[in-house]
């Protein structure tokens, strides 16, 4: 199972890599092998509001429909509109041409609430 | 409960399949992932071992009155050697199963799906006429599913048999691979291919000899989820999603396997009853007309009413675009009708289509 030591997770399964205020957010190796192919990615908008939580994407895969949740408080400042297209890339590659929505944080201190790589493998195994 | 195991088990976790429980079995639900295993049976072969199927013996001297009273189709009409899809049904015309029947000179196989071997096994005993055997064998088969355009040619290196000699839902029996089998021209995907039915022991070598035949076709094992979206983009029925013991053939669109004039049979009353009266739902196609995956239970509108419910539905890998089966409300049934699907609270507009979807 790949999880990168210098990323932060949620109980919900997503990635999060800091980039100064600003967090690109993406679903783990694991959620995508629980998930099977994935079909089609349902992402927010640039410029939505989004609170730590919040549904606020979908992820339709052959065998089951997952939420994605966001894991920080912030605006949503761009969006992987390349996954449209191809949606298979979160599984080929889900922590880098597979991520999803990137957001710039209003509170970055929640950010060293989250996981660590450590933490996130004890979840799952 | 711990899960049973098909014969060739070991050789799908040495592939590395995810191995998922169903019908009671560990079962391959895929390899190399559902879309890719999907297009390579749409394009060349594939092998599903489908072992957990049920084989079901009927034998004796009144065994055809014993199928013709279990079934719908009309069993009197098979040669030896040849093979039927039909259905089993309540007295109320609700489906106890749908499988298929085939023809020996002294006997019957009946191939019944895996989640309902005992359920059927038992319904039959309980209809049990004199002068007939009825054996469960399902713990004795081995089943594979060669399926594709290069299935034949797959096979043919591997027996003496003259395959291309056997019609579609025809049968004989014959060696394979060294092994003596059943061999049928039948299958689950919509594409040429066989299944093979064989004692468990040389699973592993019959399983082996058809990947060294296959190779130069790019032969893949394929799981059940890929058996799924195959059966579903040509619109065949599944037990427990599109057809149960609520739903009766006809609204099914499986009228072309009743055969009410063909003498009496289990439930035969009731069909006649209701083709008389006209059913009320039918089972349609329908594909959505934006990006969406349409999943069983979700809600069928047309201008805003609700008028059925998905059964099945999935994005089929060669059209890349959701497809479904519903059970919906005449008169909205007709090809061409605009109705819309609700995605866990979005309305999606899709169309019914004359079905297969590819």
């Amino acid at each position: 199972m790949n999880i990168p030591a210098d990323l932060k997770y949620t109980k919900e399964h997503e990635w999060v890599r800091r980039e100064g205020d600003t967090v690109t957010i993406g679903i783990t190796d694991y959620a995508q092998g629980e998930l099977g192919d994935v079909v089609f990615v349902e992402l927010p908008q640039a410029g939505d509001a989004v609170q730590k939580e919040d549904a606020f994407g979908t992820i339709e895969a052959v065998k089951a429909v997952a939420d994605l949740f966001c894991p920080v408080d912030g605006e949503v400042t761009e969006v992987n509109d390349a996954l449209a297209d191809a949606p298979d890339t979160v599984n080929t590659d889900p922590y880098g041409e597979g991520w999803m929505v990137k957001v710039k944080m209003s509170a970055p201190d929640q950010f060293d609430t989250l996981l660590s790589a450590a933490d996130y493998e004890k979840l799952i195994s | 409960m711990d899960l049973k195991k098909t014969a060739l088990y070991d050789v799908h976790v040495r592939l590395h399949a995810k191995m998922v429980p169903f019908a009671g079995y560990a079962m391959p639900v895929q390899y190399r992932g559902i879309r890719e295993e999907h297009r390579r049976v749409r394009q060349t072969v594939g092998v599903f071992d489908v072992s957990h199927m049920g084989e079901i013996v009927i034998s004796g001297p009144r065994a055809l009155d014993m199928v013709e009273k279990l079934t719908v189709n009309d069993v009197a009409s098979l040669a030896v050697g040849q093979a039927q899809y039909t259905a089993m049904c309540y007295p109320h015309g609700g489906i106890v199963d749908d499988l298929l029947v085939y023809r020996f000179a002294d006997r019957f196989l009946l191939v019944v799906n895996a989640a309902n071997i005992e359920k059927d096994f038992n319904w039959m005993l309980e209809n049990k006429i004199d002068g007939c055997e009825i054996e469960n064998q399902s713990a004795r088969y081995t089943q594979l599913a060669v399926q594709g355009k290069k299935a034949e040619a797959t096979l043919q290196k591997l027996t003496d048999v003259d395959l291309n000699a056997i019609p579609f839902y025809w049968f004989t029996e014959g060696v394979l691979a060294g092994v003596p089998m059943i061999i049928s021209r039948t299958g689950y995907t919509g594409e040429p291919g066989f299944e093979l039915y064989f004692d468990n022991a040389p699973a592993e070598e019959v399983w082996e000899h058809i990947f060294s035949a296959g190779a130069e076709f790019d032969i893949e094992p394929i799981g059940l989820g890929a058996r799924d979206s195959l059966r579903l983009e040509k619109k065949m029925c599944l037990y427990g999603n599109d057809i149960d013991d609520t739903t009766n053939p006809l609204e099914a669109g499986l009228g072309w396997i009743t055969k009410l004039d063909k003498g009496d049979f289990i439930g035969r009353e009731a069909l006649q009853k209701i083709k008389e009266q006209g059913v009320t739902r039918r089972l349609v196609a329908f594909v959505l007309d934006k990006p969406g995956f349409p999943r069983k239970g979700y809600p069928i509108l047309k201008d805003g009413e609700n008028v059925g419910q998905v059964t099945s539905g999935t994005v089929s890998p060669i059209l890349e675009k959701g497809i479904g089966l519903g059970y919906v409300n005449r008169p909205h049934t007709k090809t061409g009708t605009s109705i819309e699907i609700d995605i866990r609270g979005r309305r999606l507009p899709a169309t019914i289509i004359k079905p297969p979807f590819v």
